[in-house]
């Protein structure tokens, strides 16, 4: 049984304009151990995704549905007490932006304290000794004193580094990490993602890496989901997903990147915006980016299938095997044939 | 300062028809203490004498770290700061010094585009009057002649020109950074300075945005300053490329050359910081990860700037004598790198990157 199985998840808002379908559909599993990377632009629902995981969203105006099994226990129907119990506890998660997730008057010593003692029968001395541990694990130098200072004396990289021990103090099974390096320079987004590995080779725990950064996910991701428009696009291993791309919108992503390797006069790019998600466009929800698009497209939305022959790759595109097949080896050839000018 | 100054005009080597030529600019922001009497207790180096020329025509990309200077030095450029010291001549003229009524003619031949297509947009502005604003303050026109320039200008960007009478709030992130280009180009200038124009945009946007940018240059024949952190996306738009640290330039060269062979380990250890979307050639590539944090421009490290984190660090010289931005040997003539011990190829695994070498260390030049 996987750690985390998410079956058909749905989050949908209600605003004054009609309700925005947020997540429509989602679907995936983790397994202990195993690092998850979910890509997707701004709007794709990927974030929303694993805050209704975490039971984190707003209950007013929210709906939800599908299941999301954590240990087989089903997190959206869970009782708030017990949720309290498995968050921070059992999971746990890292936000974006550092300074906004940590509570400015309190000193950082403290609040890694309390979430030792919220969740363990810890004497106040056994907690604060705890947190000391973390924070010379997670690379702060002179942690010793820097325990009793403050956020905002804390750098952005730093700041992020006391997250991941707070995220991390109860050695919890599942992180969420949502655009965990995004604010961050190469040079400290690099220490970061050693940091988030290491972390988890020595405690085991399984990671769901939320980016837009593909070269974030060729990284330090085993699996890949590629989100579009609140609804999977393509779904497969690491190697698969960038040596045999089966989706438009996933060729589009690695084709808008520019690279280091490769010389190209003009990148790749996808026409339009991503769509309003009150109104989704009819049929495949990209359809109106999609260089490929049919008349099908426009009117039956492709279901999530499996890649013939491979059993772990999943795509949404209505497209034949043999066109994908040609134009992915085209794309990846592109980058390939010019690596060398 | 004027010695200095003339010292490293000598140093660029100058054919005489640069659009813009700097010269040993700095820019210093006081710290002071003290409320009735202030007093300065130091200054922050955002800028500490850099020196470089740039030709018509061409792109030049600047990357670093944040607070590693580069916005203040483009900030300086076009005069939104005024330099503590140094000369930017533009087109042969010094334009350093002059009063804002003298520096006008001037600031028509350069624009600038920001970063935050959010903040820099009047919200309380129509798109017509945002980009014909400038056309308007110049005297460009009539009023009708003003909208008519604007709408070819939206169109050109790639927007709708029935969108003039809108607000930007009713536009996406991309489509207002559209905007922002759009207003820079509106009083066809020479030059345009882009700081981080595509860093808040999502990629298959910022591939938009580039691709503007280098069909607007070929048509209009722009230079750009092109400043970003993303090494991917300088390499893509740039002819050459400089890397900042600490307010000084540690290298610069062609793209090819400073990508393909960097010199200077700081170039090195970001080049190889930078995530591949490519899983196999990710994995078997070395790394080099560089320990803390940029340190703070108020007390820089003595000798070179970098030798605090600096992988090939040597004691007793680094740490006490600056090195000169140079040309070595072996390397190309237009690339120049700010080091003691410069990379000997590329790329270097980690224990390449750390080793002491048996040769002997290339010597500095003299001061």
């Amino acid at each position: 049984m996987a750690l985390l199985d998410v079956i058909d998840l749905k989050t949908h808002f209600k605003t004054g304009d009609g309700i925005v379908k947020a997540v429509d559909g989602v679907s995936f599993s983790v397994d202990a151990g195993q690092t998850l990377g979910i890509v997707g632009e701004s709007g794709s629902g990927k974030s929303v995704t694993c805050l209704t995981i975490m039971g984190l969203n707003a209950k007013r105006n929210t709906a939800t549905s599908g299941q999301a099994l954590f240990k087989g226990e089903d997190l959206l129907k869970m009782r708030g007490d017990r949720l309290r119990r498995i968050r921070g506890n059992d999971m746990a998660m890292i936000f974006q932006d550092p300074m906004t997730s940590l509570n400015p008057v309190h000193s950082i010593g403290k609040q890694l304290a309390e979430a030792v003692q919220l969740h363990n029968d810890a004497t106040k001395k056994q907690a604060a000794a705890r947190a000391l541990e973390l924070l010379k694990q997670v690379g702060i130098p002179r942690a010793e004193s820097r325990i009793y200072d403050y956020p905002h004396q804390f750098s952005g990289g730093m700041r992020q580094r006391v997250m991941i021990a707070m995220a991390l103090i109860n050695n919890p099974d599942l992180l969420i990490a949502d655009e965990p390096t995004t604010a961050l320079d190469v040079t400290m987004q690099a220490q970061i993602l050693e940091l988030i590995a290491k972390m988890q080779r020595e405690y085991g725990s399984a990671v769901i890496m939320i980016t837009h950064d593909l070269g974030v996910v060729a990284e330090i991701a085993d699996d890949v989901i590629v989100m579009y428009a609140a609804e999977v696009a393509e779904q497969a291993p690491v190697d698969r997903i960038f040596n045999n791309p089966q989706h438009p919108y996933t060729w589009g992503l690695m084709g808008s990147l520019p690279r280091l390797n490769a010389d190209v006069e003009r990148l790749v790019q996808i026409e339009g915006q991503p769509p309003s998600l009150l109104h989704p466009p009819r049929g495949c929800r990209f359809n109106p980016r999609c260089a490929y698009a049919m008349p099908v497209c426009r009117e039956e939305d492709p279901p999530l299938a499996t890649v013939p022959g491979e059993e772990s790759h999943f795509q949404a595109c209505h497209l034949d095997q043999e066109t994908k097949d040609h134009v992915s080896a085209e794309l990846l050839g592109s980058f390939a044939g010019e690596a060398t000018a | 300062m004027t010695a200095v100054a003339a010292e490293q005009r000598s140093e660029l080597d100058l054919h005489g028809d640069e659009l813009l030529v700097v010269e040993g600019l700095e820019k210093h922001f006081p710290v002071t203490k003290g409320i009735m009497f202030r007093k300065q207790v130091g200054a922050v180096k955002a800028v500490d004498g850099v020196t470089f020329a740039v030709n018509e025509g061409e792109t030049i990309g600047v990357v670093g770290e944040s607070g590693c200077g580069k916005s203040t030095m483009a900030r300086c450029l076009v005069r939104l700061l005024n330099p503590t010291a140094g000369r930017v001549t533009f087109r042969g003229s010094d334009i350093t010094n002059l009063s804002r009524a003298a520096m006008r003619p001037y600031r028509r031949e350069m624009m600038m585009i920001f970063q935050d297509p959010y903040a820099s947009l009047n919200s309380r502005k129509r798109v017509g009057f945002i980009v014909g604003e400038a056309l308007q303050v110049n005297k460009m026109g009539t009023p009708t002649e003003i909208k008519k320039r604007v709408q070819e200008l939206l169109e050109i960007v790639g927007l709708n020109p029935e969108h003039y009478n809108r607000f930007p709030h009713e536009f996406s992130g991309g489509q207002r950074q559209r905007i922002g280009i759009a207003r820079a180009l509106a009083i066809n200038p020479k030059l345009i300075v882009c700081d981080e124009p595509v860093s808040a945009l999502d990629v298959s946007v910022q591939a938009q945005i580039l691709n503007l940018l280098k069909d607007l240059q070929k048509e209009f024949n722009l230079t750009y300053i092109f400043i970003a952190h993303d090494l991917n996306v300088v390499r893509h738009i740039s002819d050459r490329v400089f890397v900042m640290y600490l307010g000084q330039m540690m290298e610069s060269g062609a793209r090819h050359d400073l990508y393909d062979t960097p010199k200077h380990p700081y170039t090195g250890s970001l080049l190889s910081a930078v995530p591949i979307p490519d899983p196999q050639l990710g994995r078997s590539r070395a790394r080099i990860v560089l320990e803390g944090d940029v340190p703070s421009p108020l007390n820089p490290p003595t000798g070179c700037r970098f030798h605090t984190r600096c992988p090939r660090f040597h004691e007793g010289h680094c740490d006490v004598e600056t090195p000169e931005l140079a040309s070595r040997d072996g390397m190309a003539e237009s690339h120049a790198v700010r080091c003691h011990y410069p990379l000997e190829r590329w790329p270097l695994s980690e224990a390449e990157m750390r080793g002491h070498f048996a040769s002997a260390p290339v010597p500095a030049p003299a001061e």
